[in-house]
């Protein structure tokens, strides 16, 4: 079989870039989606907040998801769930396994949109045994959200990410008691509003610079030990705290998937986890194209859904038009700045050109110093953390005499 | 009333019960546990040692050689992954290289074959990794590596087949000689009735034949801690990296694994117990050991720790003998080289047993076991076909894995059959990769639900207390 398109997940990222290469000319396209309904990870998503900048509305995830599902469903576009990919070769032939049997796709371009995983508890080096009670919060979300069942009663949360705060308020909400959140970093990774709405407004404490020193029980969870961290994140002895509970939710970091990225050659950034990739969000293999989670993982779904057309269109272009000339420059990080997306520009796009980037630690007062060449822009800031993703917009034109781009955070004014 | 009752179902259990179903005797497993091979069978370094660690004239070696012959043909026969990636024995010292040669001559006593003394510079050419300090390495080419649990459900699958029954969470709380033979009572009144009982319950051995009214050995609890890297680790070291064995044991090793992971540890812990509880300097003490072996260990691809716990006895040796008390044979305190001893150790013993019997050999036994991985050994025609009768095999439920819900479905129907997400990982491997069952749980979850006709709330990670879902339904 041979397809013009092949997008490997029908996720937020998957289903955005199907329809956006399908409004730019490519009508042969397939989604490939292991779940058995397509919409990702906003399935199990049914709090709201997503949408504010998309559509000027407070959407569920499920509602999120629905806008581009039905969009996806007027056009036509086949999506083919409950499928796996099990492997892409060099030469875009996508091995596919589902009840059907195992077959391979001939692709004439491919869209990597797998989103991301959960970083496991093993990963973490914390003592004890291998009691259940033990869940990724994202787990538990999908146990609460999709099976309708509570995975505990009485519950501690590694990790002030935005799944672990999600998971805090949606278990209190379902009559657990949520004890603490416990955080390694000196700052939360989540979005300042979900602190504010899971935290704060329940009443749970969140125990800033702390980790999980021990997990007690044999066959289910009966405690939890919790320290407090000094600045190369050691436990401090003495400041250790005892929690009676039966349930530790771990929301300890999300990690592209890239397994099939790897494999098919594609180059993986070490900052980002996820490809290299140009402005057209073209990775380093020909006619392969990222988005979405897969490619850096993003805190809001409506610039994955931004992203994901951007890369759709720019698939569409390459199957219609062939491979493109470019003349590149690369984007670099500076002080501060943990990563740069896209890690390379073609200095003849058309138009402004979007760049996301991530600081090292929260900065407040500050400002963005983008430097292209001899050209300087700066971006006054109040404040800028880990956990909320930026963007810089950036003029071809100012790339004229540009050898590079550099963005970096500096304090002052 | 059974001919031979074996209580526990670790590897030695395991294989004692296969070479005794060879025979024409009516045979029971008995488990305390949930599942089978839940105690040191469980966690421990899969090493098929060579055998020149083991004493000479000892118990340990003479089995410890015998197995690891028999290795290989064994696990062909009950489809279970075995490599011969052979042991390095390092040194960075000149003392280090007399205990080498000590070592050597002790293998050669033994009648290990294959074992060469290498310099630096060679080890260092088949390990790069290996560090810079090295001198010198025992090089032992018979040594291998294979999966513990695999082994262990293997071989009491095989005994079942073979008409052996296997009973789970069945603790054996009281004995009664009825004149007969021997009645086994758990701690709910249930019995089971044997004429003949063979002691091979490990850390739970010495309480076992105390309630039998033995008193002859004493069995000591020393905990070993690991770290499992990922997978993407796979060709880190080639062989089996050890140094050298001190009075606490083996130390701490560096290994590949059958399933291309690397193995990291164990420590060595006395207790009063058997918790497998990783300790919390556990993860620095590794790592420091590990560090003055290989270099440039990545750490950062950790995805798991663990801790088994091994069941040592006051002999100092293995204990492979006929009580006083009669009808009853223990095969206890079989800490390392355990693993590798079991195949002999089943022999000898069931050989033993059946003479008491004057059994005669079955014409009908079978030695062989279908692959728990047959599937993944197919071609993609041979797949194909089988997904058309049994689409199962077609959906992925573990994508780090890539294990499908047909293999699932498998472990829960052979012999012995999985009834809890540890045993269906255990046998399929799903939930063991780098995502750790972030994904795959609840799909498991469910699989199991549906077998057994079981609600949200009864299904259990392992043991009998360990629900996965205790608050009920939202």
């Amino acid at each position: 079989m041979t397809k013009d398109l092949v997008i490997i997940g029908g996720g937020p990222a998957g289903i955005a870039a199907a329809i956006s290469a399908y409004d730019n000319g490519i009508k042969d396209v397939l989604v490939i989606e292991r779940e058995e309904k397509p919409g990702g990870v906003l399935k199990q998503c049914i709090h709201n907040g997503f949408g504010l900048t998309r559509f000027g509305e407070n959407l569920t995830g499920p509602e999120y998801a629905d806008r581009f599902i039905s969009e996806a469903k007027k056009r036509n576009i086949e999506i083919l769930t409950d499928t796996f990919v099990l492997n892409i070769s060099p030469e875009k032939e996508v091995l596919i396994t589902n009840k059907e049997g195992i077959k391979s796709i001939s692709a004439k371009a491919i869209i990597l949109a797998m989103g991301c995983r959960e970083r496991s508890k093993g990963a973490l080096n914390i003592a004890g045994a291998r009691p259940s009670g033990i869940f990724s919060a994202g787990t538990a979300q999908k146990y609460v959200n999709i099976n309708g069942v509570m995975p505990g009663k009485r519950v501690v949360i590694l990790g002030s990410g935005d799944i672990g705060l999600i998971m805090a308020r949606r278990m209190t909400l379902e009559g657990a008691k949520v004890l603490c959140v416990a955080e390694l970093m000196p700052f939360s990774s989540g979005l300042k509003r979900n602190i504010v709405q899971c935290l704060n407004d329940y009443d749970i404490p969140l125990f800033l610079s702390h980790t999980i020193v021990k997990i007690e029980g044999k066959d289910r969870v009966t405690g939890v030990v919790i320290g407090e961290v000094d600045k190369d994140r050691k436990v401090i002895p003495g400041t250790e705290k005892h929690y009676d509970c039966d349930t530790i939710l771990f929301s300890v970091g999300l990690i592209p998937e890239n397994e099939l990225s790897t494999r098919l050659g594609v180059k993986i950034d070490a900052k980002t986890k996820g490809a290299f990739v140009d402005n057209y969000r073209e990775t380093s293999v020909e006619g392969v194209f990222a988005c979405g989670n897969t490619l850096h993982v993003h805190d809001l779904v409506d610039f994955v859904s931004e992203e994901a057309e951007l890369a759709g269109k720019s698939a569409a272009d390459y199957i219609l038009n062939g491979k493109r000339e470019r003349e590149y420059i690369e984007c670099f990080t500076g002080d501060n700045v943990t990563y740069v997306l896209p890690q390379k520009i073609d200095k003849n796009s058309l138009g402004e050109q979007k760049i996301y980037f991530r600081v090292r630690s929260v900065i407040d007062n500050c400002f963005v110093k983008v430097t292209m060449g001899t050209k300087e822009k700066k971006i006054k800031k109040l404040i800028v953390a880990p956990g909320e993703m930026e963007s810089v917009k950036i003029k071809t034109e100012d790339l004229v005499d540009a050898s590079h781009i550099k963005i970096s955070i500096e304090k002052g004014e | 009333m059974f001919d031979v009752a074996v209580i526990g179902a670790g590897v030695i259990g395991a294989f004692v019960a296969r070479e005794l179903s060879r025979y024409d005797l009516k045979i029971a497993i008995i488990e305390k546990g949930s599942d089978v091979s839940g105690g040191a069978s469980r966690a421990n370094s899969g090493i098929v040692h060579a055998g020149f660690d083991a004493a000479e004239g000892s118990l340990k070696a003479k089995f410890n050689l015998l197995g690891n012959i028999k290795m290989p043909q064994v696990c062909k026969e009950l489809g279970v992954k075995y490599e011969k990636n052979g042991s390095l024995v390092i040194t960075d010292s000149e003392e280090g290289v007399e205990g080498l040669v000590k070592l050597l001559r002790r293998g050669k006593e033994n009648g290990v074959e294959e074992l060469y003394l290498l310099t630096g510079e060679e080890v260092k050419k088949i390990e790069p990794n290996i560090t810079d300090s090295v001198v010198a390495a025992l090089y032992a080419k018979t040594g291998g590596i294979v999966c513990p649990y695999g082994l262990t459900i293997a071989a009491v699958g095989n005994a079942m087949d073979n008409g052996a029954e296997l009973y789970t969470d069945f603790s054996v709380e009281s004995v009664k000689d009825n004149g007969d033979g021997w009645e086994l009572i758990d701690e709910n009144g249930k019995c089971i009735r044997a004429k003949y009982v063979i002691n091979c319950a490990g850390a739970g051995s010495q309480k076992i034949a105390n309630l039998f009214g033995d008193f002859s050995f004493k069995i000591g609890a020393r905990k070993g801690e690991y770290m499992l890297l990922d997978n993407c680790s796979n060709g880190f070291v080639k062989s089996t990296i050890f140094t050298l064995p001190t009075k606490a044991g083996k130390g701490i090793l560096v290994s590949p694994t059958v399933d291309k992971n690397v193995l990291i540890g164990p420590t060595s812990i006395e207790q009063e117990d058997f918790n497998k509880d990783v300790r919390i300097p556990a993860f620095d003490e590794i790592k420091e050991k590990a560090s003055a072996m290989c270099k440039n260990i990545p750490y950062q691809n950790t995805i798991t720790s663990f801790a088994g716990v091994r069941a040592y006895s006051d002999r100092g040796d293995f204990i492979i003998e006929e009580s006083k008390v009669k009808n009853l044979f223990n095969a206890s305190g079989i800490e390392s080289p355990g693993l590798t001893s079991a195949p002999a150790i089943g022999e000898y013993v069931a050989k033993f047993v059946a003479e008491k019997f004057n059994a005669r050999e079955k014409n009908n036994f079978n030695p062989n076991r279908r692959p728990h991985d047959y599937f993944k050994s197919l071609s993609i025609e041979e797949k194909n076909a089988l997904i058309k009768e049994r689409p199962e095999y077609g959906k992925i439920i573990c994508r780090c894995e890539e294990v499908t819900l047909g293999e699932i479905i498998d472990a829960m129907r052979q012999n012995p059959k999985a009834k809890t997400v540890d045993g269906i990982k255990l046998r399929t491997r799903a939930g063991m990769g780098r995502c750790q069952s972030g994904f795959c749980q609840p799909q498991v979850l469910e699989t199991i639900m549906k077998e057994y006709s079981l609600d949200y709330g009864e299904v259990l990670k392992g043991g009998k207390n360990s629900n996965i879902i205790i608050g009920g339904k939202r």
